[in-house]
């Protein structure tokens, strides 16, 4: 079963279209946020149906995340319920020859990238640091160390710019990482050279138990848009369409020459930081249940319900392919070999150094005394 | 012809950016200025804007996005100003540079190249003479290498760029003036290869980067003293060819290493450790260390107290024959 992402029917084919609005703010010359100001989306009914079903997958594999974590198939899982929209949505805006690079938050903008789930879990089930090939997929690792990944963004979309390819790198961070000088320095490093990148910051209101108060003092992260010479947006991270609408447009605006763009996706993670964390010392049920009342997946959901787009039957379909996931990702994530200890020699140089074989021959005794015991 | 060791890298560079489109070059001053110490002279000039140029200060930024440009294809050598500038992308070298291989699962490797001024010695002010060797040499993943000579630092560095690994190209910022007759282009011995540069027989001094001049000197002074030293130019710290020092103090029976750097935790350490392990047996006495002091760089009127020098080395040979 492959999961690919949206663009996967060309926009203009011949299926029915309707008027469907986007709306961001764009950060004003004053340097200020702009009123709200509305878009039309070119998207068709069968661009639709695929951007409900990557939302509705992507719920799936992360409810399926946890509960293997909870029963040991997984060490720890950062979930990203709640901010579907703004992964899935921006993900959908990228061509296939594009890059994403994500961190330990985005599992869910990953897999709507194309990458196979149980591939993306290796990092948490321990398996592996990447599971997946990053030249087959154009993604990059998940990084841990907040913001990292930005500059690696910015990096290869400077490349393919002096390579004269047309490529846009899309990368994603938390406003938490967005205080981490990496960032500073990837968005300033983007306007200097006009790299064709997309900066999405998922302000989900908390950096593990620390609100979004303590990472800046502003309304929003986009404002510093301007400070790096760069168009800033801030949109509803909970609604797809939007994020969809001003990720793509940032994109097209890449791909054109026109440089890189700072995107906020307002938005809330309803899960706690992670599957290790006690969100009930930071945050009360009351908050939680109020941004569940503006669950991403369902709000989508019902709009494409009321333009017609979604019917019992394709909701029966999506839920059955989500099921078929979910038993695959159980059955080969839970009790997943470990592997062999000795690859862990294999990859630190193109060619072992001799210390490295040395304490890999260490290993081999080690592993063959056990084998004997 | 005669060479420096700022002529010879230049060459490398150029050298290289000639023979691979791919090879870019970029930091802070390296474009119009040449860098501060002018190994990147013309680059600019010869191969356009697109592939040498100015970067913003930005130590982090600028290896985060060689990463990123060495992920795409390309051969990235950057470089970091000063030693004392190299830290704020120590983050950047420790999680990625080094590990990206590793973190793919060999899928990804990095072939790019982190110059750096490293050392004392000229007479700077603070942050300008730092020995970080240790730092970057106990991260599994980079390959870390130092030239003694004008013809190593050509030849390292053709090697560094054409690797497929990321490697910490430390250039010992007081020999950038030293001579050598050598023709360039020329091919040395490969990276992960120690060489003999002083062959002797009553102890072994084993030095890098900066320091193998000072232990040639010492080795010579040591004539006067009838003692026949051997000096080993490491020349690659990782991966170390302990066989060839192994070689060397076995013969000798007394094995002293030199650098810059404080003692404590340093580089010395480890070759102390490796070759007691190795060679215990062969040993007459332990394996000495002559470094730096622990202690902050001094200010640069005191700094020639501070860096060992022939008198210093002298006197650890001495210690090291009455065992
Ligand atoms: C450089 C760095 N510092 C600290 C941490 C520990 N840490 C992990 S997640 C996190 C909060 C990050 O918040 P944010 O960037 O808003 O992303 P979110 O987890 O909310 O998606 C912190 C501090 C880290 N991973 N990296």
């Amino acid at each position: 079963m492959s999961v690919t992402t949206g663009r996967a029917a060309p926009s203009g084919a011949a299926g029915e279209s309707s008027r469907i609005n986007a709306t961001w703010q764009e950060v004003a010359a004053d340097g200020g946020l702009a009123a709200p100001a509305h878009h039309d989306l070119a998207l068709d009914h069968t661009q639709l149906r695929s951007l409900y079903r990557l939302m509705a997958l992507s719920r799936r594999v992360d409810r399926q995340a946890i509960n293997l974590t909870r029963q040991g198939a997984l060490g720890v899982f950062a979930s990203s319920q709640g901010q579907e929209a703004a992964q899935v949505g921006a993900v959908f805006a990228l061509d296939d020859e594009d890059w994403l690079f994500p961190s330990y938050r985005d599992s869910v903008a990953t897999f709507a990238r194309g990458v196979d789930i149980v591939e993306v879990l290796a990092l948490f089930q321990g398996s592996w640091h990447c599971g997946f090939d990053p030249y087959r997929y154009r993604v990059a690792p998940q990084t841990t160390p907040v913001a990292t990944q930005a500059l690696h963004a910015t990096g290869l979309a400077m490349a393919a710019r002096m390579r004269g390819d047309p490529i846009v790198a899309l990368t994603l961070f938390g406003e938490g990482a967005a205080s981490e000088g990496d960032a500073h320095e990837a968005m300033n490093m983007a306007g200097v050279y006009q790299a064709p990148v997309v900066f999405l910051v998922q302000n989900n209101q908390y950096a593990i138990s620390v609100p979004v108060s303590r990472q800046t003092r502003t309304e929003s992260i986009a404002l510093r848009a301007p400070g790096c010479g760069m168009p800033g947006v801030r949109v509803d991270g909970n609604d797809v369409l939007s994020v969809y609408g001003a990720v793509r447009a940032a994109v097209d605006r890449a791909r054109a020459g026109g440089g890189p763009t700072l995107v906020e996706a307002v938005t809330y993670r309803l899960e706690a930081h992670t599957t290790a964390d006690d969100e009930t010392r930071y945050r009360n049920a009351d908050e939680v249940a109020t941004w569940r009342a503006n669950d991403p997946v369902q709000r989508f959901a019902q709009t494409l319900r009321d333009l017609g787009v979604l019917d019992d039957a394709l909701t029966a379909e999506v839920e059955a392919e989500g099921e078929e996931l979910a038993a695959r990702m159980r059955d080969s994530l839970f009790g997943a070999p470990a592997g062999d200890p000795r690859e862990m020699f294999e990859h630190v140089y193109a060619t072992p150094t001799p210390a490295l074989n040395e304490q890999r021959a260490l290993l081999d005794g080690e592993l063959s005394a056990e084998g004997d015991a | 012809m005669t060479v420096t060791m700022a002529a010879a890298l230049n060459t490398a560079l150029r050298d290289a950016m000639r023979e691979d489109d791919s090879v870019v070059i970029y930091g802070e001053d390296v474009g119009t200025l040449g860098g501060v110490f002018r190994i990147t002279d013309g680059l600019q000039a010869e191969f356009g804007a697109e592939r040498c140029f100015d970067s913003p200060v930005s130590e982090s930024g600028i290896v985060g996005t060689a990463v990123g440009m060495a992920l795409y294809g390309l051969r990235p050598v950057v470089e970091m100003q000063f030693d004392g500038f190299s830290y704020p992308a120590l983050d950047q070298v420790i999680s990625h540079v080094a590990k990206y291989r590793n973190r793919t699962r060999g899928r990804v490797g990095l072939p790019m190249t982190i110059r750096m001024p490293y050392g004392g010695g000229i007479g700077a002010v603070e942050h300008h003479s730092e020995s970080p060797e240790a730092y970057y040499s106990h991260t599994a993943g980079l390959t870390v290498v130092s030239p003694g000579t004008p013809g190593d630092a050509y030849s390292l560095l053709r090697s560094a760029l054409a690797h497929p690994d990321p490697v910490v190209f430390l250039e010992p910022k007081r020999r950038y003036w030293m001579k050598e007759e050598v023709e360039l282009p020329v091919s040395g011995e490969p990276i992960g290869r120690a060489l003999v540069r002083r062959a002797g027989a009553t102890a072994t001094l084993i030095a890098y980067g900066p320091m193998v001049a000072t232990a040639l000197e010492a080795a010579e002074a040591a004539v006067a003293e009838g003692w026949d030293v051997e000096v080993i130019d490491v020349r690659t710290l990782t991966p170390l060819d302990l066989d060839t020092l192994a070689a060397s103090a076995t013969k000798t029976g007394r094995a002293v290493v030199v650098h810059e750097a404080p003692r404590f935790a340093g580089y010395g350490a480890e070759i102390a450790a490796a070759l007691t392990e190795r060679v215990f047996g062969h040993l007459a006495a332990p394996v000495l260390r002559v470094t730096g002091f622990d202690l902050p760089y001094p200010p640069a009127k005191i700094e020639h107290h501070f860096l060992p020098g022939v008198d210093r080395i002298l006197d650890a040979v001495a210690r090291a024959l009455e065992y």
